[in-house]
């Protein structure tokens, strides 16, 4: 079956249509079945509104539907003949980047929606901070509301234009705006006759031809070990397997790989993946992301949280890490405050010795902070940690690079974090990619 | 022999060689992604939680979690204890089907019996019958007892609202309740299932799947299911336009035709509140035409117990409900 899965992030203010615009691709994509159009519908009549509110198809908790506000991300799934969509609707309200760190840390696309009559806002310069620095590789800027301006080209233009030039500010590498009507549907699966100017792809046409994933033969390979399988049995007195899911890179069976952060290094003589139509099987080779069983040369102590990277490129093993990381816990994060760490599958206690900085995101730059760093702030922090784990550079490799910050004592989340290597280098402007 | 060397000075200047041409080859379709996915999910599980139970109904989406759970462990059984929530009013020919399942991947099964908790009066049957609700309670008491800090479930984001807004792994307090302003943002694929003594966290690792998703994928891995799922001649009357089998404990009321129709199953839960659906298919292949040309969600077509209310869901998930 050649069918993929684009996984996307929405972004966008209060009251620039997102609901809207989700709820015109579920409809226009017929992902809406005919039992929910009719409790819209229901719905609407019982708001006092003469046709459906597709905004509503949108709305989730009873909780938020008496409120009329969107409490957290929710995902929705719509697919056409060419891909399959896993849509992660993330709130615009300034109160909840969280949400947007949230959605978009496993997006390929974020899909960010202006108001043609307000253009780029304060929120826009959010979300595109946000985007650029977790790294989601393309961004779609859905120009809304083109009707109410009279589907003018320059309009569209001036917005298209600003926005690039502040995309390229963050390190997005791919912009591609198009001009539309969440309302009418014009240019959202539908081509507009408004817009004769426009010689671009509809934004589903966009959704389903973006390419996506990375080019995993260019990564360095790293395994994060989950679980040692270890049967035991008569059939398998002695097998011993490494279980985890490819974070990056191709791993080959006779690769030398080193053991991290033990520094053992060994070769794979087995690779097994679930194989179409029954169990797992051993393959030449596999890569990211897909889920392994890896036997290795030589018996090793080795658990969960050990780290299986490919000999010929090493992450680094640290004790200290310098890491932007947004707050995502209503409590804010302290100078001093006990942590553990999650990288990869390993979990370490930690210190957070310093709050270095906090990113102002509404004028974009570095501001010495405080103390602390509260709910839905980003900054630059250095964490102390008990034991050394190996991690990449963010930019570099997101799944070794990324890593959050949890309550010792309560479980919770408390922040996200980016690993940054090398921002000692760069200078003062290390989160911000060149 | 392996040698212990100095921690490691990373080396960027080459990059692993890649054959020509072999690009392309590196990519997972649909299906591939979400088992691999599931399968993540599954082994974050076992490596987080001591004592982590899968719950097995022989309902299709929990006989796909099982067949991966049976993937991601292999050679070894997959570390879960099998918990079912018997409603007494289940399909005897999924009963069958469950056992038989059990039996084949050797693993254990606990069963909690809603059957038992009326008997002894520390339940009560509803007016109107159905006894989804009542499951609740004996799953909860079930994992207290079975002292579960992890449960797996089959659940998934496309089935319903309050699904639509579930983390896949899902912390509950010491009452089994779901709060939706306490649940966790989920960052890349690090799950934190760290958790109070007393609490535990629900697990979905088919989060991701949709209702086609997982026929594609009983197709392709010739998953074998309860023969209720195909069509098949059965008794059925016609109830607020859904199509009830006649059984013990859904008869027809008055002015209730009673027909032998040829139907199948979307979903299969508890006979009181589950309706079947006019159907031809035969196999996977049929389902999947079925439903890809269908005009009405799984659980809109046949649940009773999700027309309740519009928030009936929501309010089951808060109580402890799957």
């Amino acid at each position: 079956m050649d069918h993929d899965l684009l996984r996307l992030a929405t972004a966008g203010s209060v009251d620039d249509g997102k609901s809207t615009l989700v709820g015109r691709l579920l409809h226009d994509t017929k992902s809406v079945l005919a039992d929910q159009l009719a409790a819209v519908e229901r719905a609407s009549r019982d708001r006092g509104l003469d046709s459906a509110d597709l905004a509503l198809l949108t709305d989730g908790l009873r909780a938020e539907r008496e409120q009329g506000i969107t409490i957290d991300v929710a995902y929705r799934y719509f697919s056409t003949t060419r891909r399959s969509f896993v849509l992660a609707d993330t709130p615009g309200h300034v109160e909840y980047t969280r949400n947007m760190v949230t959605g978009a840390s496993t997006a390929d696309l974020a899909l960010i929606l202006v108001d043609a009559r307000h253009g780029i806002v304060e929120q826009t310069r959010r979300h595109l901070a946000v985007t650029g620095l977790l790294g989601v590789r393309h961004v779609a800027l859905a120009v809304n509301k083109m009707d109410l301006v009279g589907w003018d080209e320059l309009t569209f233009a001036g917005i298209r234009d600003e926005f690039q030039r502040l995309a390229t500010g963050f390190g997005v590498q791919e912009v591609t705006a198009i001009p539309l009507s969440a309302l009418t549907g014009d240019n959202v699966v539908d081509r507009s006759a408004h817009t004769p100017w426009y010689a671009g792809p509809t934004l589903l046409e966009h959704l389903e031809t973006v390419p996506v994933g990375t080019d995993v033969t260019t990564e360095p390979v790293r395994l994060p070990v989950q679980v040692v399988i270890r049967p035991r049995t008569a059939t398998h007195p002695d097998y011993r397997g490494y279980a985890g899911r490819l974070a990056s890179g191709v791993l080959r069976v006779g690769d030398p790989v080193v053991v991290l952060p033990s520094g053992h290094r060994t070769s794979v003589v087995g690779i097994e993946v679930p194989v179409p139509g029954g169990l797992p099987a051993d393959v030449e080779a596999a890569f990211a992301p897909q889920s392994v069983t890896v036997r290795l040369a030589d018996d090793l102590d080795i658990a969960r949280g050990d780290l299986i990277a490919g000999a010929s490129r090493l992450p680094h093993v640290r004790t200290d890490l310098e890491a932007t990381v947004a707050v995502l816990s209503p409590e804010p994060l302290r100078s001093g405050q006990r942590v553990v760490v999650r990288v990869g599958t390993a979990a370490v206690r930690g210190v957070v010795t310093d709050i270095v900085d906090e990113l102002d995101l509404a004028g974009l730059e570095h501001r010495p902070a405080g103390t602390t760093l509260p709910l839905n702030a980003i900054g630059r922090i250095r964490v102390r940690l008990a034991a050394s784990v190996p991690v990449d550079d963010y930019r570099a490799a997101r799944h070794t690079g990324g890593f959050l910050l949890i309550d010792e004592a309560d479980g919770a989340t408390l922040a996200a974090g980016m690993v940054s290597l090398d921002s000692t280098t760069e200078g003062d402007s290390g989160w911000l990619a060149s | 022999m392996s040698t212990v060397i100095a921690p490691p000075e990373p080396i960027t200047t080459r990059p692993d060689h890649a054959p020509e041409g072999e690009r392309t080859a590196y990519r997972l379709d649909l299906l591939d992604r979400l088992e691999s996915e599931a399968i993540h999910i599954l082994r974050e599980v076992a490596g987080q939680f001591e004592r982590p139970a899968l719950l097995f109904s022989g309902g299709k989406d929990s006989v796909v979690m099982l067949e991966l759970a049976v993937r991601a462990f292999y050679p070894a059984p997959p570390p879960f204890t099998l918990l079912h929530v018997d409603t007494g009013h289940n399909f005897p020919e999924v009963l069958a089907f469950r056992d038989e399942t059990v039996q084949r991947v050797g693993a254990r099964l606990v069963v909690a019996s809603v059957q038992d908790y009326l008997d002894d009066g520390r339940l009560r049957e509803r007016p109107d019958g159905t006894r989804n609700p009542l499951q609740t309670v004996p799953l909860l008491d079930a994992i207290a007892a079975g002292r579960f800090d992890a449960v797996l479930g089959g659940g998934r984001r496309d089935e319903e609202k309050a699904r639509a807004k579930e983390r896949i792994f899902s912390i509950r307090d010491a009452f089994g309740a779901w709060d939706p302003r306490r649940q966790r943002p989920e960052l890349w694929d690090l799950y934190n299932g760290r958790h109070a003594p007393g609490e535990h966290v629900r697990v979905f690792p088919l989060s991701n799947w949709t209702e086609l998703d997982v026929w594609r994928y009983i197709e392709r891995e010739r998953i074998a299911l309860p023969e209720l799922y195909y069509a098949h001649e059965r008794e059925v009357f016609e109830r607020d336009g859904m199509l009830v089998a006649v059984g013990p404990w859904s008869q027809p009321r008055r002015g209730e035709a009673v027909e032998v129709r040829r139907v199948r199953y979307r979903t299969v839960g508890d006979m009181s509140c589950t309706a079947a659906v006019p159907s031809d298919a035969g196999d996977a292949a049929a389902v999947i035409r079925e439903v890809a040309g269908s005009r009405l969600t799984e659980r809109g077509a046949t649940r009773a117990d999700d027309r309740l209310s519009e928030a009936a869901m929501e309010d089951r998930k808060k109580e402890g409900y799957f």
